[in-house]
């Protein structure tokens, strides 16, 4: 039984870091319907822009709550700045072309990032400064919850929060939600289609730098690849979901992080992946939208 | 320009001789880029360093060695096309391989049937050698680490109870553990858990959480630094207390700075000590050092015994064919290396006594040796 808490715990824990990037993910596809597969490399920038910032300030002489939020900021700056580099200059001028000429254009961006990466920053791992001391929150027995856990998930429901607000009750959101739907005729009634995708990009870039600093904070070992397996599991989930849906991703992430753990525990954990993506296509035979894909009248 | 052509091409062909001539060939390829790039950096850095040696020595033959490195990305595909390249395209008459197993079992059968000596500095999957009689090796092979430990779990630590957790998709790490498993077993121990994870993975929270519901007295995780530092965190984390131990794979300064404190104390299998009192060991310490301002690990040491016993072969044989150095490879015996007395078997792999080292900090304790 405690095994068992133990188990929930810590997929919940997981799910939670796959949320971040499913949100990712999710919003663009929402507002333009393509896969940002480089969405993933944009993560590990905003990894390493935290890492130099980081060693540069001398962070790990003073952890705290201070040094976190500022790190974060600073891999959100970064990430966002790359998401509108990467949409002005190699998502734009193909607006017209065909669907899959973007896509393509999409794992080009990635595989771009994630070998400049290794030239750059070099192949091996670096270890991520220790920002926050992690502690235990509360014990029952040999049952632990720890403050890191808490923290990945507050922040994943509380930045799924915020996007939905975005989205749905500032104009900003009803301007992206008029290009999601119709972007010529968007486009017709006065809305620059131009700056709300640049826009869109922007934010879903910058959570991936929020992301990346609690996936660092988590587990102390960055690389240029790092963002590869990662964002496969985080693009599963937003499809599970429903890809569109903000709390789909939200969902979807959580039941991939707990069904990997549970496929551990009660399984194989020699067949972890297979079944965890077996559940997933179970799933979608079921609802081929994604859990909460067909509800929504709106995608967003 | 047409009239241009054969004129150019003899030139080249005149230009290519002359190179081949005053230079001795030697293609190397290791992953320079990718996941597991520090180790071909390693590699990389003893073999250089070798070549350099001899060269500035004078050279083989009277020529200069001349060294391609390709690099293979970490991916085995690209062993392979690195290996016909070298061949093919830079004509190398011998070629000094990668750190990976998987690697070497993709680019050795391409040497093989090219007729190319292949030495591995530390591959030390047994089926790599298999490939044919091109192939050799101057590690020692994994069931002799599983063994190693095995033996030093058993008999010096008195473990009892057991879990494994091997990384599934490294050949290393599975041959290790099976290896350790049955030698464990055999010794009366108990294995009480046998998990996998996949490199790449950073949480381990799952497995860890199973392997605590056994209380065993260790846990034998034959994989990468990489992975083994995030393990060892989660493990002390959960509160497993029982000693973690590892082979080759560990010998890296990023494990400590990884794992922190969790990887105090621990201990795993390796090639050679820092720690060794032998001058030769002592010399190469020095001279590394120098040359690259850190600390070599057992991959730069083993890459600079491989470089140096082909570079031997070389000079032994009659010529410079395949054959012929091949034979020479065959023949090496007690060669002084870094990394122990070498000796190549009837199955081209080297016979050699392995150390258990103790994790502290940035040090790395010697424990003890243990002999085939």
């Amino acid at each position: 039984m405690h095994d068992f808490v133990q188990h929930i715990i810590n997929g919940i824990s997981l799910g939670s870091i796959y949320a971040l990037i499913a949100l990712g993910y999710t919003m663009v596809y929402g507002i333009l319907k393509m896969i940002n597969f480089a969405h993933s490399d944009v993560y590990m920038i905003g990894a390493f822009a935290a890492y130099y910032v980081a060693r540069w300030l001398g962070i790990e002489a003073q952890p705290g709550i201070a040094s976190l939020l500022m790190l974060i900021l600073v891999s959100m700056l970064a990430c966002g700045f790359l998401g509108f580099l990467i949409e002005r200059f190699a998502y734009r001028p193909l607006r017209k072309a065909p669907k899959l000429n973007i896509l393509i254009t999409a794992i080009g961006v990635s595989l771009f990032l994630q070998y400049s990466g290794q030239v750059v920053f070099g192949a091996d791992p670096k270890v991520f400064p220790e920002v926050m001391t992690d502690y235990v929150l509360l014990t029952f027995g040999p049952v632990e919850l720890r403050s890191f856990d808490l923290t990945v998930l507050g922040v994943s429901l509380v930045a799924m929060l915020c996007l939905e607000f975005l989205i749905k009750k500032t104009k900003v959101g009803r301007a992206m939600r008029a290009v999601s739907s119709n972007a010529l005729v968007a486009s017709m009634l006065g809305v620059n289609t131009d700056k709300i995708i640049a826009f869109t990009f922007v934010v879903g870039s910058s959570l991936a730098g929020v992301g990346s600093v609690l996936v660092g904070m988590k587990y102390p070992k960055i690389d240029p690849l790092m963002g590869m397996m990662i964002g496969l599991k985080a693009f599963v989930a937003a499809v599970l979901g429903g890809i569109g849906n903000i709390g789909g991703a939200v969902l979807g992430a959580l039941i991939m992080g707990l069904s990997e753990e549970m496929v551990v525990a009660y399984l194989s954990s020699t067949y972890r992946d297979a079944f965890a993506f077996g559940i997933l296509i179970v799933i979608l035979i079921f609802k081929p939208a994604g859990l909460l894909g067909k509800y929504s009248v709106e995608k967003v | 320009m047409k009239r241009l052509l054969p004129i150019l091409c003899v030139l080249f062909f005149l230009g290519a001789c002359t190179k081949n001539t005053n230079e001795i060939v030697i293609g190397e390829y290791d992953s320079l880029t990718g996941s597991d790039a520090t180790f071909g950096l390693s590699s990389n850095k003893g073999v250089r360093m070798a070549f350099d040696e001899i060269n500035d020595a004078g050279g083989i033959k009277g020529k200069k060695i001349s060294l391609i490195t390709l690099d293979d990305q970490g991916k085995n595909e690209e062993a392979a096309s690195a290996t016909t390249r070298l061949i093919t395209h830079n004509k190398v008459i011998a070629i000094i391989g990668g750190v990976a197993s998987g690697r070497s079992k993709a680019a050795a059968p391409i040497a093989q049937a090219h007729k190319v000596p292949f030495v591995s500095p530390s591959s030390t999957n047994p089926d790599v050698t298999k490939a044919g009689d091109y192939i050799f090796r101057v590690c020692f092979i994994d069931p002799f680490q599983g063994l190693v430990m095995a033996k030093f779990a058993r008999e010096n630590l008195n473990l009892k109870k057991v879990a494994i957790l091997r990384d599934v998709k490294n050949d290393y790490s599975v041959g290790l553990s099976n290896v350790f498993k049955r030698e464990f077993a055999d010794r009366g121990g108990q294995i009480v858990a046998d998990l996998s994870y996949q490199a790449g993975d950073i949480d381990f929270k799952a497995q860890l959480t199973e392997i605590r519901s056994k209380s065993p007295d260790g846990i034998y995780i034959p994989g990468y630094y990489t992975e083994v530092g995030l393990i060892a965190q989660q493990a002390r984390q959960l509160g497993i207390k029982a000693p973690l131990m590892g082979g080759d794979g560990w010998d890296s300064d990023k494990l400590s700075e990884i794992g922190k404190q969790a990887i105090d104390g621990n201990y795993y299998s390796n090639h050679y000590t820092t720690e060794s009192a032998d001058p030769a060991v002592t010399e190469f310490i020095k001279k590394f050092k120098a040359k690259y301002n850190e600390t070599p690990d057992a991959l730069a040491a083993l890459g600079y015994d491989a470089a140096r016993i082909l570079a031997q072969a070389i000079e032994r044989a009659p010529d410079l064919s395949g054959k012929a150095i091949r034979d020479e490879l065959a023949k090496t015996k007690d060669f002084p290396g870094v990394t122990g007395k070498i000796t190549l078997n009837e199955n081209r792999d080297a016979v050699k006594s392995a150390v258990i080292i103790q994790v502290e900090g940035k040090n790395r304790k010697f424990i003890t040796t243990i002999n085939p």
